[in-house]
């Protein structure tokens, strides 16, 4: 077999620069994606046919086609035929950003589904009204039952956000495809980007679980 | 006090009120009894518009629990107020999980009434206190029994200085041996002038503390009276058979 650690040793560097931009893009993604999901599962849940409608054809839309094609309508799309031309990182950000909402409003509204009726009654039977009550009262009791899919979520978000590399973001995957072309050391330089994703998905799965354990108080 | 007039309520087809009116008089105490699936819960629902009546008026010392205005701000307003002053405790106690017992009581004097966190800390634990609750401020719902839990739901309700309250059968989710702590609490609160509506089938406390009893079935009061009338000498059939079965 033809492998040599040296190489890998060599590119790290390289690929490490590609592995920050990955996590920026990520986190960006994680953000955007929580804070427009929350709105978006509230809205999923809401008394008003028109608001419930809209937010659950939001979900059933993304969720229901690729990434890689959202990719692509935004980066492509939108600058050839609505005049809206945005940068590759600009371009990723608002892909990753917008599906992970989709899946984020999806967790937190089963979330909310699940607790039990008698919280909200009874928040509101003290004169609380609805938005205290699921801030102070649903939520709380939410977001503990959201940390695990909300984990698994990230997690996948930081490998798909791999797919931005095909609309010309230099990120991790894509460093590695150049990193490639110029020394034709696949084996290396492949294993050395898997070795840097699997420690970011390892670092999220060890923050999650003490997050978990964290909020495991009052059980 | 409390006056409720004409009260409607269905599900879909199903009607569940049937045109319910009565009033119960400031510190009196009304209890209400009857078969599963007879409305009452569905009644002292509507008196807090947890759930909207179809028609019919509720009144809470003359002032109408429905909102008289369309603006949903001010109609979601006017109905937080008149819920602060209606108490609700319920079968299963609905405790905040992530709250112990002290945080539980403060939630709504700190949220609802704005009363300065360390004030109403103190005010919570005087009614934990008056509850027989004070050693139990910090423990977290889980950690407690039944009768303990719907003991400081009572506190909950109480420490907002409601004008009435409402209890949907306090007393069924207990075990036997619980019912008794709470029984007892109730009964101090009745005798300190408290206004209450209390669905229950503790027949021995109704009989012991109510001024009233309301025989509820299919949607309508059947009979009400003195408990010792409708209790050892019902009028209707239907009262008199639902009677023989609950003893
Ligand atoms: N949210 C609801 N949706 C549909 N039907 C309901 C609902 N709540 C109660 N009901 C029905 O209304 C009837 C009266 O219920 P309820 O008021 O709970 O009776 P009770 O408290 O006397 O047992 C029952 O037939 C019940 O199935
Ligand atoms: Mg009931």
């Amino acid at each position: 077999m033809d492998f040599d650690f040296a190489i890998v040793w060599k590119y790290l560097p390289v690929l490490a620069k590609g592995a920050v931009t990955t996590v920026e893009l990520t986190a960006l993604a994680i953000v955007n994606g929580t804070v427009l999901g929350l709105f978006i599962a509230l809205a999923s849940i809401s008394k008003n046919w028109l608001i419930r409608s809209l937010a659950r054809f939001y979900t059933w839309l993304i969720r229901g086609t690729p990434l890689l094609l959202q990719l692509f309508v935004i980066y492509y799309g939108l600058p050839l035929q609505m005049g809206i031309k945005l940068s590759p990182f600009a371009a990723a950000v608002t892909g990753l950003s917008i599906n992970s909402a989709a899946y984020v409003a999806e967790i937190i509204r089963a979330a909310i589904e699940s607790i039990d009726k008698g919280q909200m009654e009874a928040a509101r039977s003290i004169g609380m009204s609805y938005f205290q009550a699921m801030r102070r009262i649903i939520l709380p009791q939410a977001y503990r039952r959201m940390i695990p899919p909300l984990g698994n979520e990230f997690i996948a978000l930081l490998k798909d956000s791999s797919l931005v590399a095909t609309i010309s973001m230099v990120d991790l995957m894509r460093t590695a495809q150049q990193m490639y072309a110029t020394t034709f050391r696949p084996m290396e330089i492949f294993l050395a980007a898997g070795a840097l994703y699997l420690l970011l998905t390892t670092f999220f799965t060890v923050t999650f679980g003490h997050l978990e354990r964290r909020l495991a108080v009052y059980e | 006090m409390v006056k409720v007039d004409g009260l409607y309520k269905s599900y879909g087809s199903l009607p569940v009120l049937k045109g319910v009116s009565f009033e119960v008089a400031k510190g009196e105490v009304v209890c209400i009894i009857g078969p599963s699936g007879g409305g009452k819960s569905t009644l002292l629902r509507c008196i807090n518009h947890l759930e909207e009546p179809d028609a019919g008026v509720v009144e809470i010392d003359g002032e109408s629990v429905r909102p008289a205005t369309r603006n949903p701000l001010h109609r979601e307003r006017h109905l937080n107020r008149m819920r602060s002053e209606i108490g609700m405790v319920f079968q299963r106690f609905n405790l905040f999980p992530h709250r112990t017992a002290l945080e539980n009581v403060v939630e709504g004097l700190t949220t609802v009434k704005k009363i300065p966190r360390n004030e109403a800390r103190e005010i919570a634990k005087q009614y934990l206190t008056r509850v027989g609750l004070a050693d139990k401020i910090n423990e977290y719902p889980s950690r407690l029994s039944g009768g303990q839990q719907q003991r400081v739901a009572i506190a909950r309700a109480l420490a907002m200085q409601p004008k009435v309250m409402l209890f949907d059968e306090p007393t069924s989710a207990l075990d036997p041996e619980l019912v008794g702590e709470v029984l007892s609490v109730m009964r101090d609160l009745a005798e300190n002038g408290m206004t209450m509506l209390a669905v229950t089938h503790e027949l021995g406390f109704a009989r012991e503390v109510a001024n009233r009893v309301m025989f509820i079935d299919d949607g309508q009061i059947i009979e009400e009276g003195p408990p010792k009338q409708v209790l050892s000498n019902p009028q209707h059939p239907r009262t008199a058979s639902f009677i023989s079965k609950v003893l």
